[in-house]
This record gives structure tokens, C-alpha cells and sequence, in this order.
């Protein structure tokens, strides 16, 4: 069995090394640096393009996904000799987008063949960018209080209502969204699951402004937008079951992102800012604690991704796991965030003018305090792991 | 290397668990301490161990010993720390193994067979200073003879009281601190000038206070070479750091089930404890912690079956967060338990009085981050 792993290695070596642009091999330092594909895509350069090209015709946007859909048909296995031989290069990702992280996966399991044959594709290919329309306005944590409501019209859906926290909602192709179908019924069980086009009429978005300074999420409206009925996704008021599935895979990829290496640790960049005495220790003592017992967590993270990975392949059950692991990565990026704002001291505060870097210290800093709130709260994460896991009993 | 057992592995699992459940529960831990058993253990229970493979499981096959490695050591010493098993198995088993894995031929054929068999037991004489530092050897082992005679004191040798044969770290040459210079050594604790006076831990688990004055030993008794002990002895100590933590482990997981099922149980304001957000918060983030241990220790018996290079780095991760966990795991199972957990009678407290021996041995969290920083590069 190691054998053709090996060859397959070696096989995605060459190849990676003959198509991957030497610009497509270099840190992300900016937004742009960032391919999010779709009807709009602006690329930075022709390298960007050429890599999601290329990688798009193998199916490898979405490695493990089946190739009947334009995935790649990897296994699990083969999955994870690719995304190494990709570290090892230092490759960027080619696509990043919602599609990958959270509709498809949804799609995959209930979505019925004439769905799947018509969006899995585009999103492999990265040519319809996707956004998510979850909370509202009075629904946040509590999200299956939400309002945004579908008539049934006959022959279309009417949805009113608004979408908060929908992330790059203005420069998005389509949405997958959670409506109120079944007024009558309980509260998880009138929801429905619908797909529908952001440039139908009656759809508008208004960019909201972060502490951060970006503008990456939006408050979104649908006045009397009207959706064709083979777009709702599995069972009609079933929609919940679907976005608890999908909120599953956003919170594991979440905590994949920061599990992820191949970036400086914060000690690395605290060496070099704050130098070493003369046995190499860190400078500052008292600094070098906490970047220890960071890196402590750090690494037994890392360590716990890997196992999950590893447990899932080996057959067993890791869907209990999935709010530890977006619990414990969220809270591990904002240590190491605050961990970094320490290490520079009064330049990690320079927002504007020569020599702040747009401010992007600050900006990440302020940027990771979300971490514990997006993709459900931290409390909400403790609160699953509470009832779920551990069984404990309901107030 | 998938970070996952395999079935000769899983089956291990169970049959430790078993076996320590049925054999060496709480309550017999309860048993010896209350009868101020001075061995500490039962002998019967430590042949039995030997007969399920358990004492050599770091032997050879040649040796007569199971061979199985340390991923194995670990899952038994999971289920110790489930239990609270009273044992030799961590001081024989782990560390006289380990040892001895880096002996010579003869003293292999001499000793090994006998360890594995359950009937011969030993202790590492190592530590000077009651905060762990390995190197900080003061103890001499002056040239004399055809051999050395060594004069020192030692502190916190597990299961030294008992031990047929200690393994004593000493000084040949070089500054108190250094890690070249350090010699290893058997020693017959019967010999002349050894004097052994026991000293019963918080954890119900005894040590010994060990001095050697101008003990007399000969050049068939250096474990490895003149000199050379240090890259023995932190492998020794590695391998101890790392049941250590899976002990820990095995500690957390026990005492957070016993936590978890008194939040189901007891009722207090007319409803189950369990019901309120502040403890199911608390008792989510403790579950999430111990999951983190268990990765770490996973992988440090796995890097240090396997000889990889940064088995140490993972040593160190696995000693100081299970170290944390473990205290974290029993602080707030006596408080969440309340009343009932500060009594003698309830069993959580035994948990952390051993979270914290364990803890203490071979390195706390405070000494394996510094340890890990240095091998970090800051």
C-alpha cells in the first residue's frame, strides 16, 4: 500500500513543480495575493490565473471531492501526500472560497443529481463565488430564530426579510441561504435551505465597517426576491439538519486555518525583534514564558489535527470533535495575536502614514477578536461540547 | 506515522484497562495506604503484571521481555493513572529498562530477563535538588581501583526503597552543571557505604533519600561509557516524562468522568448541578484540554519508539501539558465536587494528590516550556 502512495508523490512532485508558478510559491502578504474566483474575478497576475487553471483541470481546488463532479477523486491518503508536497513548495491554495469550505460539502450530501451537476462544478472551478446567509439582524447566536421568510408563490419562492455578517456579499455570485418556509411549524422546523442568484432583483447589499478598518462583511436584503422552487436544497422545512451539517465543516475548517503551519511562529518573530542573550534564550523572560507556553498549545494542536485526521480515516466518528477543534483554534489565533501585539510593542499600534504597513499588525490583531464569535461563539461551541458531548443536563 | 493506535495496540488498551480496574482499583490504593504498607505495592500484583507482559514491555523478545515499545508502556500507564495503580512498573519497567537498553551485552543477559520475569526491581538515583534538574549531578565517582567509588547524595528516587539495583547517575568529571562528565552506574543498595531511608510521598507512593559514601564499584558496573551517561540518562528521563504524562492523562480522563457524572447527579437549588452554564462551560474547556494532552503524548511515545530526532522536543510538550491538564483536571474536580471532594472518604482527592507527584516528577510544566523553548531556538 506504501508503494503507490510513493509513486504518487512523486508523480504530483514533478508536476506540481512544472505547474506551479514561481509567484504562486511566495507568502501571501495581501488581500489580492487571495484568489476568490467567480463571474467577477479580477486576478493579480497571470500566474494567479494559470494556477487556478491548472490545478481547477485536475480537480485539485477540491482534492478529495468526486470526479464526477470535477473533483479531484483523491484519496484520503493521496489527499494529504498532495497538501504536503503543496507545503513543501510552499504553494498557495489556488481557490479560496465558500464554496469549497461550506456549500459543497452540504451540496454533496442533500443536494438531489441535478444540483450537484450544475454548481459542484462551477465551484471546482472556481467561476461562481459563493457567500453564506446565516444570521440575522435577531438571530445570532441563536440562530434558528431566524425570520427571513420564503412564500410559497405556485411556481417561485418569494423571500423577504435580511441577512447579517454575510461575508464579501457585494462582490458575491450566489448565495445559500437559511429561510423560514413553514411559518406555522416549530422553530428548527420551518427553516428550508435555498440557493439563489445575489443579481436577482430585489437583492442589496450595504458593506458594514469593522473595528478593523475592512469591510468584509455585509447586512444583506431581499425585497421580494423571487427564487425558483428546484433551488431549496433537500427537504422542504428540513433546512436546519443541512446547516448544522454545514456549520460542522465551517467550524473544522476554521480550526484547520490555524492549525495550519508553514507561517513564523510568534517566538520566531520575537528572536528577531527582540534578540537573544548570550545562551540564546529570548531577551525578554518574562515574554518568553508566555511565548512558551503558547507554542505548548500551539504544537498540541497541531498534534490534535493530525489525530483527528487520522481517526477519521481510520473509519472512526469525529463529529463530536468539531466544536473542540474550532473552540481551540479560535482561542489559540487571538493568543497568538496578542502574543504579536506584545513582541512590537508601540509599533504593532501604527495604523496610518510611513512605515505602518497599513497598519496590518493592528489590524490582524483587531481582526482575531472574531475568531470567538463567527461561526458560532465560543460560548456556543462550550455549550455544544456541553450538551452533545458530554451529555449534561438541559436547564 | 498515522497518530492513531493499531489493533496490537488497541487490544492493550483493553487488556490494561481490564486488568488494572480488576486487579489494583482506587480502593486497593486506599487498602495499602491505610495499612502503612511500607513496600508501597503488592508483589503479588507486580508478578501478575509480569505475567501479562506488562513488566517487559520496554524488554527484548531475546530477553525474554514482550518488546512492545513505548506506545504500549503508555497505554498501561494510561490505565494506572485511571485507576491509581501502585506499581514498580514506572521506575522498573520504564526507567530500568530504558536503562538498560544502553548497557552491555553481559549486563543485559544479567539483568533483563530477571526484570521482564518480575523479579528483579530498580530505581533511577538521578535527581539532587527537589526542583528537577537533570544535569545538576554533584555526586562523585572518583577513579579507584579497578573501578570507582562513589560519594553523593541522592533525593526522590522512585521506588528506591525497595530496589534490588539502583542506577546512579554520577560525576566522573566536568562542572556540577554540565552534561558532559556524567556517568552511570549499577549499584547494589546492600553494598557498603549505601545508605537508603525512605520517605512516603503526598500520593501515597514512597521514595527514597539515598547517600553514598565512597561506595565501592567496579568497571563492569558503568552503564554505557565513562562519561557518556547524559545521552542515556535523557533518554531514560525522556521516556519517563512520557508515561509520566500518559499516567496523566489517564488521571484527567478519570477524574473528569467522575466530575461529569457527579454534575448529573447532584441536585442542588432544585436542579442537577450540571444544569448550570458556569460548571458545563467549565467542564467543556476541561474536555477540550485533556484532548490536547492526549495528542501529545501519543506522538512523544511514537517519536521515541521510532528514534526520531525531535522525540525530545514532544517529550517535553507531552510532560508539561498533561502536567497542566492533570492539575487543572483535579483542581477542579475537588472543587466542583465542593464538600464531598476535600473529604478523605471520596476518592477525587487521591487524583490529585497524584497529579501533582507526578507532576513534579522529572520536570513540571515550568521546566519542560523552558526546556522546549531552548530546543524551539529562543
Amino acid at each position: 500500500m506504501a508503494e503507490p502512495l510513493e509513486a504518487f508523490r512523486g508523480e504530483t512532485r514533478a508536476w506540481l513543480e512544472a505547474n506551479c508558478p514561481p509567484e504562486m510559491r511566495e507568502r501571501v502578504l495581501e488581500e489580492a495575493d487571495v484568489c476568490w474566483g467567480g463571474r467577477n474575478v479580477r486576478f493579480k497576475n497571470d500566474a494567479q490565473r494559470l494556477w487556478l487553471e491548472r490545478m481547477a483541470a485536475r480537480g485539485w481546488t477540491v482534492p478529495e471531492w468526486p470526479k464526477e463532479y470535477g473533483g479531484g477523486g483523491l484519496s484520503a491518503d493521496e489527499a494529504k501526500v498532495l497538501a504536503e508536497e503543496m507545503r513543501r513548495i510552499h504553494a498557495r491554495p489556488p481557490l479560496s472560497s465558500f464554496g469549497i469550505w461550506m456549500l459543497g460539502p452540504a451540496l454533496l450530501k442533500y443536494g438531489n443529481e441535478a444540483q450537484k451537476k450544475e454548481h459542484i462544478p462551477k465551484i471546482v472551478r472556481g467561476e461562481i463565488r459563493w457567500c453564506q446567509g446565516y444570521s440575522e439582524p435577531g438571530a445570532g447566536s441563536d440562530l434558528a430564530s431566524l425570520k427571513t421568510k420564503a412564500e410559497d408563490k405556485g411556481d417561485h419562492w418569494l423571500v423577504n426579510g435580511s441577512k447579517i455578517w454575510t461575508s464579501y456579499a457585494d462582490q458575491a455570485d450566489w448565495i445559500f441561504c437559511l429561510v423560514r418556509t413553514e411559518p406555522d411549524a416549530s422553530k428548527h422546523e420551518g427553516i428550508s435551505f435555498l440557493l439563489f442568484d445575489m443579481a436577482s432583483e430585489g437583492v442589496s447589499t450595504s458593506p458594514i465597517k469593522l473595528i478593523s478598518g475592512y469591510s468584509p462583511f455585509c447586512q444583506t436584503f431581499f425585497d421580494n426576491v423571487k427564487v425558483p422552487k428546484e433551488n431549496l436544497v433537500g427537504t422542504r422545512g428540513k433546512g436546519w439538519s443541512i446547516a448544522k451539517y454545514l456549520l460542522t465543516h465551517e467550524r473544522s475548517s476554521i480550526g484547520a486555518d490555524f492549525g495550519s503551519a508553514g507561517r513564523d511562529t510568534a517566538a520566531q518573530i520575537a528572536k528577531k525583534r527582540v534578540g537573544t542573550r548570550a545562551d540564546g534564550a529570548l531577551a525578554d523572560e518574562g515574554l518568553r514564558v508566555d511565548l512558551a507556553r503558547h507554542d505548548i498549545d500551539t504544537l498540541c494542536f497541531a498534534l490534535t489535527m493530525e489525530r483527528v485526521k487520522d481517526e477519521a480515516k481510520a473509519g472512526q466518528d469525529i463529529g463530536h470533535l468539531s466544536s473542540m477543534l474550532k473552540h481551540v483554534g479560535s482561542e489559540l489565533n487571538k493568543s497568538r495575536q496578542e502574543l504579536l501585539m506584545s513582541v512590537f510593542g508601540s509599533d504593532g499600534l501604527l495604523w496610518d502614514g510611513e512605515g505602518a504597513h497599513d497598519g496590518d499588525m493592528a489590524k490582524a490583531w483587531l481582526r482575531s477578536r472574531a475568531n470567538s464569535i463567527e461561526g458560532g461563539t465560543a460560548e456556543v461551541q462550550l455549550g455544544i461540547i456541553a450538551k452533545r458531548v458530554l451529555t449534561l443536563p438541559d436547564a | 506515522m498515522a497518530l492513531v493506535l493499531n489493533d496490537e495496540q488497541a487490544m492493550i488498551r483493553e487488556a490494561a484497562d481490564g486488568f488494572f480496574a480488576s486487579e489494583a482499583p482506587v480502593s486497593e490504593l486506599r487498602r495499602l495506604r491505610d495499612a502503612g504498607d511500607t513496600t508501597g505495592f503488592s508483589r503479588d500484583l507486580w508478578k501478575k503484571m509480569a505475567e501479562m507482559g506488562f513488566a517487559g514491555v520496554l524488554v527484548p523478545e531475546a530477553h525474554g521481555g514482550s518488546g512492545l515499545g513505548l506506545v504500549a508502556a503508555n497505554l498501561i500507564q494510561e490505565a494506572v493513572g485511571r485507576n491509581l495503580s501502585l506499581s514498580p512498573f514506572l521506575s522498573t519497567a520504564v526507567l530500568g529498562a530504558t536503562a538498560l537498553a544502553g548497557a552491555s551485552e553481559d549486563q543485559q543477559a544479567a539483568l533483563l530477563p530477571k526484570l521482564a520475569a518480575g523479579d528483579l526491581l530498580l530505581a533511577l538515583a538521578s535527581d539532587e535538588a527537589s526542583r528537577h534538574a537533570p544535569h545538576l549531578i554533584r555526586t562523585r565517582a572518583e577513579a579507584a581501583g579497578n573501578g570507582f567509588r562513589i560519594t553523593g547524595a541522592k533525593t526522590f528516587v522512585l521506588d528506591g526503597h525497595v530496589a534490588d539495583r539502583l542506577i546512579v547517575a554520577a560525576r566522573t568529571s566536568g562542572e556540577d552543571g554540565a552534561r558532559d562528565g556524567i556517568t552511570l552506574f549499577l549499584v547494589d543498595p546492600k553494598a557498603a557505604g549505601v545508605a537508603v531511608k525512605r520517605t512516603s510521598m503526598v500520593d501515597s507512593r514512597n521514595a527514597a533519600d539515598i547517600r553514598f559514601d565512597g561506595v565501592q564499584v567496579d568497571g563492569a558496573d558503568v552503564i554505557g561509557a565513562v562519561g557518556e551517561g547524559a545521552a542515556i540518562l535523557d533518554r531514560v528521563l525522556d521516556a519517563g516524562r512520557t508515561c509520566l504524562a500518559a499516567e496523566m492523562v489517564g488521571v484527567s480522563a478519570q477524574s473528569f468522568s467522575m466530575t461529569v457524572g457527579y454534575l448529573k447527579e447532584r441536585e442542588q437549588f432544585g436542579r442537577k448541578i450540571g444544569s448550570f452554564q458556569a460548571l458545563q462551560h467549565r467542564a467543556a474547556q476541561l474536555y477540550c484540554e485533556i484532548e490536547l494532552a492526549k495528542s501529545a503524548t501519543l506522538k512523544a511515545a511514537q517519536a521515541l519508539d521510532a528514534g526520531d530526532k525531535d522525540a525530545p522536543l514532544y517529550a517535553s510538550l507531552a510532560k508539561a501539558k498533561a502536567g497542566a491538564v492533570a492539575r487543572l483536571a483535579t483542581n477542579e474536580g475537588v472543587q466542583m465536587h465542593g464538600g464531598i471532594g476535600m473529604t478523605d472518604e471520596f476518592d477525587i482527592g487521591f487524583f490529585m494528590k497524584r497529579a501533582r507527584a507526578a507532576e513534579t516528577s522529572f520536570g513540571d510544566l515550568s521546566f519542560h516550556g523552558d526546556r522546549l523553548a531552548r530546543m524551539l531556538g529562543y
